[in-house]
């Protein structure tokens, strides 16, 4: 690892400031992404914030009905959250789906949409990666795929995002609060927090050099059946080759997202209308502008077949 | 063809060679690595103060140094076991403030003033934690070196689910948790035992959470 400063910071604002006053630092909250990362000198911060005792370990109801998340509440508490489990049930499902118990007490909920993605060859400092070096070139196109990305990706990247609870809270609408270096504080659908990764996979969200996430605010609950689906090659702490999160209303109609697919977590709202026509209809919907690999096209066939299961179970069995 | 014509490579000679790899390509690197140290000549260090298993310990640091190795090299308890060191085996697993962590993937440096609980803090040879007695009884290990990981990893599953926390196998979101079975093999997933001593492990769980 390479060798760093360390200070902690007080307030939100003072830790975006010095975000922003110091060359190459990074914050660094639960850490259980970032020092993996640094021990493989993946990431090679000089400067580490240490947001951790901001505070922020809330959740609390917003006046419209919904919830508003401080950044710092781990993983397990927020999935155990009363008001999670009962309106919303779908982000329960998706952060108990995933890592392992030890993670998830550690993990924050910003860090988790920040979480970088696990190609082979990004964590392989031997191959080129153009997220780890821009310009380098891709190893993973023409390399082992299975695991990557069908839909979203590039010419320089076919990385995924590999996170659950983020594809839970992209069919929940949530938004993303942030604070910038000058103080300045902006909302940021979800929906517009990851990036495509287009020919610059290096930068891989909407955030600024310096800006800190502060809270993640759930719209209003929306009722219906709340499912998250996930496959993978274990029956727990893997990542997903294909994740399915699905809210499910009475009359067919709902919302739907794909994880382990794309760069971000997958929803088209044009997907979402082809519900009551099934999962054919709607993977072929979501998935029409897809290019696999020879060794992941497995995963359309995975998503449909895994959405179907979620269809055609009785309203009865509630999975949420 | 007989295995020694396919490998005519002694393992003696495979050592030898590898080291010769490993100094060749350490050439171009060497002097990349006296540019860092002589940019930072001497690594930042922080002072932190930890309670473990009970005891203020004061401690001058490297910032790099996890709160696994502080524990480990600084303060002497080599009860908790270095796997992986990449959050993946749960062979490093302590308490801190009451919650399981990987001990590897945190920053010693970033526990100031937090209470640490070890395997050493758990039990003691004359004092066994029941958790401690229940894997000995039930035979939760084989070479045991996962076996502070697991123990303490187990402990806090019980804790977890006295507390209500759901699992990826919990049925009813909104009901009591249960100790079952199959909610405890869930919520074991990050502790890995390469001796395979998971069913004994589970069982002695369970003899500790019927009490």
């Amino acid at each position: 690892m390479q060798s760093f400063t360390y200070e902690r910071a007080q307030t939100p604002a003072e830790a975006a400031k010095a975000a922003a006053e110091r060359e190459n630092a990074k914050f660094i909250a639960g850490g259980t992404n970032l020092l993996d990362l640094m021990k493989l000198e993946i990431e090679r911060p000089t400067h580490l914030i240490d947001v951790g005792r901001l505070g922020l370990k809330e959740i609390e109801d917003t006046s419209d009905g919904g919830l508003r998340i401080g950044t710092l509440v781990s993983n397990t508490a927020l999935s155990a959250h009363p008001r999670v489990r009962r309106d919303y049930a779908v982000l329960t499902r998706a952060i108990q789906a995933g890592a392992s118990g030890q993670l998830r007490n550690k993990a924050t909920t910003g860090g988790n949409l920040l979480q970088r993605t696990r190609c082979p060859y990004f964590y392989d400092t031997n191959m080129p990666c153009n997220k780890r070096q821009p310009g380098a070139g891709c190893a993973a196109q023409g390399g082992y795929s299975r695991q990557l990305g069908v839909v979203g990706v590039s010419d320089s990247c076919i990385a995924t995002y590999p996170g659950d609870m983020a594809v839970a809270m992209r069919v929940l609408d949530a938004v993303v609060e942030t604070i910038a270096p000058d103080g300045t504080e902006r909302r940021i659908p979800i929906a517009d927090f990851h990036r495509l990764w287009g020919d610059t996979p290096h930068i891989e969200n909407a955030l600024q050099p310096g800006e800190l996430i502060t809270h993640v605010t759930l719209p209003r609950p929306i009722g219906g059946r709340h499912v998250y689906r996930k496959v993978r090659d274990r029956a727990s702490y893997a990542f997903a080759l294909v994740s399915v999160a699905a809210v499910l209303q009475p009359d067919g109609r709902g919302r739907v997202a794909f994880g382990g697919v794309a760069p971000k977590p997958w929803r088209m709202p044009e997907a979402d209308a082809e519900l009551p026509r099934g999962a054919k209809a709607v993977v072929g919907r979501a998935f029409a502008d897809a290019r696999p690999t020879e060794h992941n096209r497995f995963k359309i066939a995975l998503a449909q077949r895994a959405l179907a299961g979620i269809l055609s179970d009785a309203p009865a069995q509630q999975e949420g | 063809m007989s295995e020694a014509r396919r490998f005519p490579v002694s393992r003696r000679g495979v050592i030898a060679g590898g080291t010769a790899s490993v100094a060749a390509a350490n050439l171009p690197w060497s002097d990349v690595k006296a540019q860092q140290v002589e940019r930072s000549v001497e690594p930042p260090s922080v002072s932190v103060s930890l309670n473990i298993n009970g005891e203020e310990r004061d401690l001058e640091l490297d910032t790099r140094v996890t709160l696994l190795d502080a524990l480990r090299e600084h303060v002497g308890l080599t009860g908790t076991k270095k796997g992986c060191d990449h959050g993946q085996c749960g062979a490093c697993t302590v308490m801190v403030n009451g919650e399981r962590v990987n001990s590897c993937l945190s920053l010693a440096v970033m526990h100031e003033g937090d209470e640490i609980t070890t395997i050493e803090g758990l039990g003691t040879p004359d004092a066994l934690h029941p958790m401690q007695a229940a894997f000995v009884k039930h035979d939760g290990y084989q070479c045991g070196y996962c076996t502070p990981g697991q123990i303490c990893s187990a402990v806090a599953v019980l804790q977890e689910i006295e507390r209500g926390i759901p699992s990826h196998v919990t049925d009813d979101l909104l009901a009591d948790m249960q100790p079952t079975n199959m909610e405890m093999r869930e919520r074991m997933s990050g502790n890995i035992c390469r001796c395979g001593a998971y069913s004994n492990i589970a069982e002695a769980m369970a003899d500790v959470a019927e009490g």
